[in-house]
């Protein structure tokens, strides 16, 4: 009695496993940064859409989101992605050279450093800016509280860190004496260093630290949409950096799982006029001219100094974020 | 319940001389330590978890679980209970059985090694799992040439659990069964039962209450495990995703109602694994 009744319990479990098996004849992985969320979650059901109307197949597209140096990581040790939509070149080209997972000239491969989408860094104040905060010189000021994720684990916060660097380059005729302590006096007003984007979000806005927050262009649009344009203002400094988040397809991964077709077209669909403007409302910067023209009004035009400028990933790499680079160097002394 | 009752009324202090009995205020100063300790840092979070989920209304608090996310971290959380907590109960009842009737060399090595899951940081049993079974681990080559997916994949999420939960069976009934010695099995055995018989009619009614107990604890922890699993898990929603590390990415994706409307079924588990749990020590008191 007690036995078949087990049997039909464990029965209409698995039932209700085999149940929730998607529909989908396909479907692809993609691994990205944290965020991306909102803007893949709108791309996502767009691409499908567009696949079926192409080759009348349904597939499904998957997502994991997390720091960007995270996920290289989990795809060098076998996590599936078809494609990889990451925060910076660098944390890709760890799967060529450490993996052989991608071809080495992986960036060619697509159109403007297979960037479909640029983005700048910007900063969040409390609303009637009460620092007084417009400009990276402003950060150094003393009492100001800085929200900025940990360069070491954040592709976000070396954006951030690089940023300040090449302003304060710009400022003191390229003295890179002046440029370290200029950043080192920043990082010390940093009153909290999370690991990812996301965690200096709900640090500076649910749990309402600091004055300022460094981030992404596109995630601070996202704090006004999300908790209100009345508590927060934009604040775009007079100078920042070209943020160009590369997308490549895993080609040894998509290959295996017979997903070559699919992750390709994935990629080049993010460059088409619908997709760009999805990327355009979801606050990254289009790549696509005639969209961008439409949304300038949301994304000022300022300089920007670009990652190769700098000297490129790798060096700036090893210069900086290395264990005993300058950013150890000066949170070292700023302690 | 009737012996509980008696020793409530015929207190054993009663007889203490009252030189030996602490003072009053000492008493209630503790006690009231203790309560308001608990009340911040046990009831009041648990609270703020449900006040959260609900701050939206009912409503949200539903549709928030119905959501298609939540549902598969879910059935992923229960798949993976069903899976390890019947496996490490076998586990459990073989190596408190070999532990307390044989003798053998290297014994009491095998019994701290049954402990080992509760001695390392869960972060470090998913990283064992990664550098086992991963791309670029021991044998991530051989697996990946079979086509056999282990680590980000349901399996890993599995495996790692199984690892985390491994001691608790083993460590309830270990004590027991060494109490209890073996004469009535042995009992048994001379009267002519099989090796199966005494086990089912003299050894598990024996150890049952404390067996469930073990189990109950063996299955609020593979339902709760969070660090192991989230190394092992990759976060694929609706895939790899269970329901602590639900809870995470909902947080993070600014989904508040959602995320404490997982926490509060975690923690509503919790409470029912309370209940039982009390219920099963009581059962064992008065056996």
């Amino acid at each position: 009695m007690i036995k078949s009744r087990l049997i039909q319990i464990v029965v209409s479990i698995f039932a209700l496993f085999l149940s929730s098996q998607a529909f989908a004849e396909r479907t692809m992985l993609n691994v990205s940064y944290d965020p991306t969320r909102e803007l893949y979650k709108e791309y996502n059901p767009l691409f499908i859409k567009h696949w079926q109307e192409q080759t009348k197949e349904t597939v499904d597209v998957q997502q994991s989101h997390a720091g960007s140096g995270k996920q290289s990581r989990a795809v060098i040790d076998g996590l599936e992605a078809d494609v990889v939509t990451l925060a910076l070149a660098y944390d890709v080209d760890q799967l060529y050279s450490k993996a052989r997972l991608i071809p080495e000239n992986w960036q060619t491969l697509l159109p403007s450093n297979s960037s479909p989408y640029t983005s700048t860094i910007v900063f969040v104040v409390r609303k009637g800016n009460p620092k007084q905060i417009k400009d990276w010189s402003d950060l150094t000021k003393d009492g100001v509280g800085i929200v900025t994720p940990n360069p070491k684990t954040s592709g976000g916060a070396r954006w951030n860190y690089l940023a300040a660097w090449a302003y304060a380059l710009k400022h003191n005729s390229n003295s890179e004496d002046t440029a370290k302590a200029f950043v080192g006096k920043l990082f010390k007003n940093a009153a909290v260093l999370d690991t990812g984007a996301r965690g200096s979000t709900t640090s500076f806005v649910e749990r309402e630290i600091g004055d300022v927050l460094i981030t992404w262009e596109n995630e601070a649009y996202l704090v006004l949409k999300e908790f209100g344009q009345d508590k927060y203002e934009v604040v775009t400094p007079s100078f920042s950096i070209l943020a160009e988040p590369p997308v490549t397809v895993v080609e040894k991964v998509a290959k295996k799982n017979g997903n070559v077709d699919i992750a390709k077209e994935y990629l080049n669909y993010l460059y088409s006029k619908e997709a760009q403007e999805v990327i355009a409302k979801n606050f990254y910067r289009p790549i696509d001219k005639e969209v961008a023209a439409k949304y300038t009004k949301q994304f000022p035009d300022i300089e920007l100094v670009t990652i190769s400028e700098l000297g490129g990933w790798n060096d700036v790499q090893k210069k900086h974020f290395a264990d005993d680079g300058i950013f150890d160097q000066i949170y070292d002394q700023g302690k | 319940m009737t012996a509980i009752t008696q020793e409530i009324n015929n207190p054993k202090t009663s007889v203490t001389a009252s030189a030996l009995r602490d003072p009053d205020w000492l008493k209630y100063g503790l006690i009231a330590v203790a309560l308001s300790f608990i009340f911040l840092f046990l009831c009041l979070p648990l609270g703020l978890v449900v006040f959260q989920a609900l701050s939206k209304g009912f409503g949200a608090f539903l549709s928030a679980l119905s959501q298609a996310d939540t549902l598969a971290a879910m059935k992923l959380t229960l798949l993976t209970a069903l899976v390890t907590v019947p496996l490490n109960t076998v586990f459990g009842i073989a190596a408190a059985w070999s532990i307390t009737r044989f003798e053998f060399k290297g014994k009491s090595f095998l019994t701290t090694l049954i402990d080992l899951p509760f001695s390392v940081s869960p972060v470090i049993s998913g990283v064992i799992f990664v550098l086992l079974f991963g791309m670029q681990g021991a044998f991530g080559e051989w697996l990946s040439d079979h086509d056999i997916k282990i680590i980000f994949a349901v399996p890993g999420i599995v495996l790692a659990t199984l690892f985390v939960t491994f001691p608790f069976v083993a460590r309830q009934l270990i004590p027991l069964m060494q109490e209890m010695g073996c004469e009535e099995e042995e009992a048994a055995l001379s009267l002519g039962a099989s090796g199966w018989q005494m086990f089912f009619q003299i050894t598990l009614p024996n150890i049952k209450w404390a067996l469930l107990y073990g189990v109950l604890l063996c299955n609020a922890r593979a339902m709760g495990e969070f660090g192991a699993v989230s190394v092992v898990s990759g976060h694929i929603r609706g895939l790899t995703n269970t329901l602590p590390l639900h809870v995470e990415v909902s947080y993070n994706d600014y989904d508040v109602v959602g995320a404490f409307a997982s926490a509060s079924i975690l923690a509503s588990l919790a409470i029912v694994t309370l209940i039982l749990k009390t219920l099963l020590e009581w059962k064992q008191g008065t056996r």
